[in-house]
This record gives structure tokens, sequence and C-alpha cells, in this order.
């Protein structure tokens, strides 16, 4: 069975983004960027069911700037087997982002598509499903658990309040939610050997596929300020405070 | 134009979530419908009919729909907005699960989380965890928005709208139920609760957690919560979690204990009216929101917080 793994450049998870004094976007230049936490925990399960023998081979996908290059290495050094770059400048959104990951599949014929629930720069929560929509493929999104058997993937998937099972056919997408696993760090022989593992780059136009935005960003600014209040010593002062604030 | 709300219940109740979107789709259009899919929809659907500002409620029952199966409400939606200009679901993790495949069958965009309404095209969505707002400005001509329902308030009852049953969808072929585990618990919703009381990794062990964090939070009625290091280290399940990758919660009170406050976990609960911080170190990021803060070890603070409460008759 074949992998594709979508994966995303975004900034990294411990710094905190600041948005740009003309309120044109978030302040990116000498930021660190880094794979998004839940595209390495979705490269990670991709790597497990090829340990466990259920895939035969990974194939990690990204779409964006040159320097994506750097997070394919990531997941090539994770275990993925070749890598595919679909160069843009253009800060793609997720429905472009859907329709430029079907071209690819039209080429490549995975069986599963294993991706992150969500990018922590865009928030959006929707690649994934619109992906799934564009196929015409079932979806199992938000898991917490993979199982691959009988030409399905039984998915257990985080609801509200509790856990939902649900077996879908192959070809599926699937999305990876926080307790899926725990991503493992590249050893340094698997760093080197990924530069060496083959990693195609293809011109976005050259898919030809409708990419123009369909939201203007009118402006980006900062939410409002909290500030921090008072310490109290004790905690009979806390429940006196609490009261006179009316919460308690 | 007409607006669609998706209406968020578990199959016996509606959730208020409904309310707060219906009042999101009113800062839109004067006409909104609510959509009621699952399984046995008529109490709800009656439920929702008493929705201040509701013009039509409408009802699709199916077992798959009932099962939230992603691709049922994906044809059930799509074919029903031929007749609506934009469709409103609030970003529960359902919402987020079928929202984006109707976006895509629709070829248009999906505003996701959205916190305010503009106009009818323009809108305000948190990016970033919540560090930055972005306001967006649709071109295109239906509009799919999830809507995060902490941010607006719950439409008013009193409305006495009619209901209609449309027909539900064929079951999807590829995608199939097993089962489902939810738990069952006697407090408030975490995303509904008026009080908070999370817990952090400084709890140590699950036994601690629920031996800390659980008879506090059974105390002020409150719903249990925890941070994201809490539920990584498997002191507590996924669905207690706050933050940007878990659930976003703004209740009246917020009481985090032994929880440092990481990006990531204010972006989950840094709305709230009034956030406490219980921990021992009194560098800890948590403070700078904290209206009150109280630097103690919570295996102190905690019991003394618990008899302070006893004593103001709680």
């Amino acid at each position: 069975m074949k992998v594709l793994v979508p994966v995303k450049r975004v900034i990294d998870y411990n710094v905190k983004a600041r948005v740009k004094a003309d309120q044109t976007g978030v302040d990116l230049a000498n930021v660190k960027m880094s794979m998004n936490p839940f595209c390495e925990i979705a490269v990670e399960e991709a790597v497990r069911l090829k340990e466990k023998g259920a895939a035969s081979e990974i194939v990690a996908v990204s779409v964006g700037p040159q320097q994506a290059q750097e997070t394919l290495r990531t997941a090539l050094a994770m275990g993925a087997d070749r890598a595919i770059l679909v160069q843009t400048d253009q800060d793609l959104e997720p429905l472009a982002i859907a329709k430029v990951l079907k071209a690819v599949i039209a080429e490549e014929n995975p069986e599963l598509v294993l991706m992150g629930k969500q990018a922590i720069d865009g928030d959006n929560n929707a690649t994934g499903q619109m992906l799934a929509a564009l196929l015409d493929w079932p979806q199992a999104a938000f898991a917490s658990e993979v199982a691959i058997e009988g030409g399905k993937a039984k998915v257990t998937r985080e609801v509200d309040g509790g856990l939902q099972t649900l077996s879908v056919d192959l070809p599926a997408v699937v999305t990876a939610d926080l307790r899926l696993n725990e991503p493992r760090y590249a050893s340094l022989p698997n760093i080197m050997k990924a530069k060496k593992k083959p990693l195609d780059v293809k011109e976005l136009g050259s898919l030809g596929v409708d990419t123009a935005p369909r939201l203007k960003v009118v402006k980006v600014t900062e939410p409002p300020k909290r500030t921090a209040g008072v310490k109290v010593e004790t905690a009979a002062d806390l429940v006196s405070n609490l009261k006179t604030a009316g919460v308690l | 134009m007409a607006v669609l709300v998706v209406a968020d219940h578990d199959n016996s109740t509606l959730k208020d979530n409904t309310h707060k979107t219906v009042t999101a789709a009113l800062a839109i259009s004067g006409d909104v419908d609510v959509l009621v899919a699952g399984s046995s929809t008529a109490a709800i659907a009656a439920e929702a009919a008493k929705i201040a500002g509701v013009r039509k409620v409408l009802t699709a029952d199916s077992a798959e729909l009932g099962q939230g199966l992603a691709e049922a409400f994906q044809d059930l939606v799509v074919c029903l907005m031929g007749n609506y200009d934009a469709v409103l679901t609030p970003a529960t993790t359902q919402g987020k699960n079928f929202s984006p495949r109707v976006a895509a069958k629709l070829d248009v965009a999906q505003i996701s989380d959205v916190i305010e309404v503009v106009d009818a095209n323009t809108f305000v969505r948190p990016i970033y965890a919540g560090n930055a707002l972005e306001t967006v400005q649709s071109s295109d001509a239906k509009k799919v928005l999830t809507v995060r329902p902490t941010a607006f308030k719950a439409a008013a009852e009193g409305g006495s709208a009619k209901v209609e049953s449309v027909s539900a969808p064929a079951a999807p072929a590829k995608s199939h139920f097993v089962d489902q585990k939810i738990v069952k618990s006697a407090r408030p919703d975490l995303g509904a609760a008026k009080i908070v009381v999370s817990g952090g990794r400084a709890m140590g062990s699950a036994e601690e957690f629920q031996k800390v964090i659980e008879p506090l939070a059974d105390k002020l009625g409150a719903a249990v919560g925890a941070s994201r290091a809490a539920v990584d280290a498997g002191y507590a399940p996924n669905d207690y979690q706050v933050g940007q990758t878990g659930k976003v919660v703004a209740p009246e009170l917020y009481i985090a204990i032994g929880i440092s406050g990481a990006i990531q976990h204010l972006a989950g609960m840094k709305d709230s009216k009034i956030i406490v911080a219980i921990n021992k170190d009194g560098d800890a990021p948590i403070f700078q929101v904290a209206d009150f803060g109280l630097v103690a070890d919570y295996k102190a603070a905690v019991p003394e917080l618990m008899s302070a409460l006893t004593a103001a008759g709680k």
C-alpha cells in the first residue's frame, strides 16, 4: 500500500507569532520554521504502518516555497521514501491546496492519504476533508488510532465527548489528531540518508490547477491583550476576591 | 439572502452552540433556517423551533446522520444549498468534520472558526493559535462558515418556527460506523460550562489528577479541563484538552491548577471572564493573563481552597 503524506512548513510551534505593524499579516522574517506538528504525527503514523508491513511506500508532499524542501527532508529522515515539492511562493488557501493534492494523487495513486488535521498557522482544519470531498473518497478525520485490514482502514476518531470508530474503504483520507502517536526524532544517520533520497520539484503552474484566492485578507490585527491581575496570598483571599467579582 | 444553520445536538438534546450560531447567522441575514440532521430528530427540532428569529426548521433522519458520518452530512447540506446563500455550523468536532467537505463540493472557501460577522461578506477569525485576528472578505457566491460558539451570545427562546422534514441522503457506500464510546458525565459540557477547573502536568499522574481536580470541579459545579501537557502525559483524556489543538472555552471563571501557561493553552482559555492561576512557580506565564494568582503548591492550595469554599457556603 502506497501512503501519501502531505506536510506543511509553518512557524515553529514554540515561537509566538507577531502581527506586522502594517496589519498585512504575521511577521515570518527571521522566525524559526518547522514541520507542522500534526503533519509530523501523520508522517510518524505512516512510518509505523510501514514498519508493521501495512504500507509499502511513503511519499511526502509539500506545497510551498523552495524552503519547504527542508520540511520534506525532515519527513524523509523520519522514514518517508521519497518526496515531492509543488513549488510556489503564493500562500494558498485550503481549497487550492486540496486541488493541488488531488492533481498529485492522480499521478501517484496512493491508497491512503495520511495528513495532519490542522496547520498551526492558518488554523483552518479543512484541507484533508476538502481533499476527501474532491476525490469522493471516504474520510476519517481526527484519528487517534489507525489499523489497516483487508482493504479498509479502521480508524478511531476523537469526537465531542469521546471516541468513535469508523471503517472506511481504501482509498481514503485520514487526518491525524494529537493522540495518534508521539513522533520520533530523526537520528543523525537517518538525516544523512535522507539527503540522498529522491525529492522531485514541480512548478505549481505545471499542474494546471486553479489556485486563485477566494478570500481577500482585509487586515490582520493583534487580539485584545489581557493584563496580569493581582496575586493573592491565601486560598481564603482568593475565594473572597471571586465572590466580589461575582463569579462564585 | 437566506442562511442555513446546522444544529449541534447529540440525538437527544439540542446544544446551546446552535443558539450561538443562530446569533452569528442573524448578523448576516434575517432569513435563518435551522437544519436538525440526525436520528430521531423530532424533539430536537421542536427545541430549535423555539429559538427566536428562526424562520423554519428542517429535519432529516437517518442512521448515518445519527452517527455523524461526514459523507452523509455533506450530501444533505450540499443538496439543500440550492436554497441558501450561506451555511453556518458550530465549530465543534462534528462541524469541523463535515463542513469543509460541503465547501469543497460547492467549490468555495471555508471560513473557519468565525468570531465576528462584520457584514455578509466579511468575517473575523483567529489564526496562529489566536495570536492574530484575520479579517477576510469572501468573493464566493455561497459562504461556508464554521462559527466559534464562545464568541457569540446565545439567541433567545421565544420563537415558533414551523418544522419541515426533508429527505435524508442515501447511506454512504464507503464509510461505515463501527462503534462509539461517549463518556457519560454528570458534569457540565466543557464548551458550555460557566466554571472550568483545569489541571496541568504538575499533577504528575492520572490518579492525582482525579484526586485533585475532579473534587474541586464537582464542588463548584464546574467542567474539567486539562492542558495539552497533561493530556500528552496521559493524566487526562483528550476531550478534556483546552487549547489551540483542543477545545476553546470562555467560561465566567477558569481555574488553572499546575498549568504553566504555554502559548497553545492560553489560546484556548484567554477569553474567559475571570482567570485564576494556582502554580508554585511565580514566574509561570499563566500569571501574565490571570486576574487572580496564587503562588503556591497545589498540594496545599487546593485543599485550602476546598475548605475556604466550604466556609463560604459552597
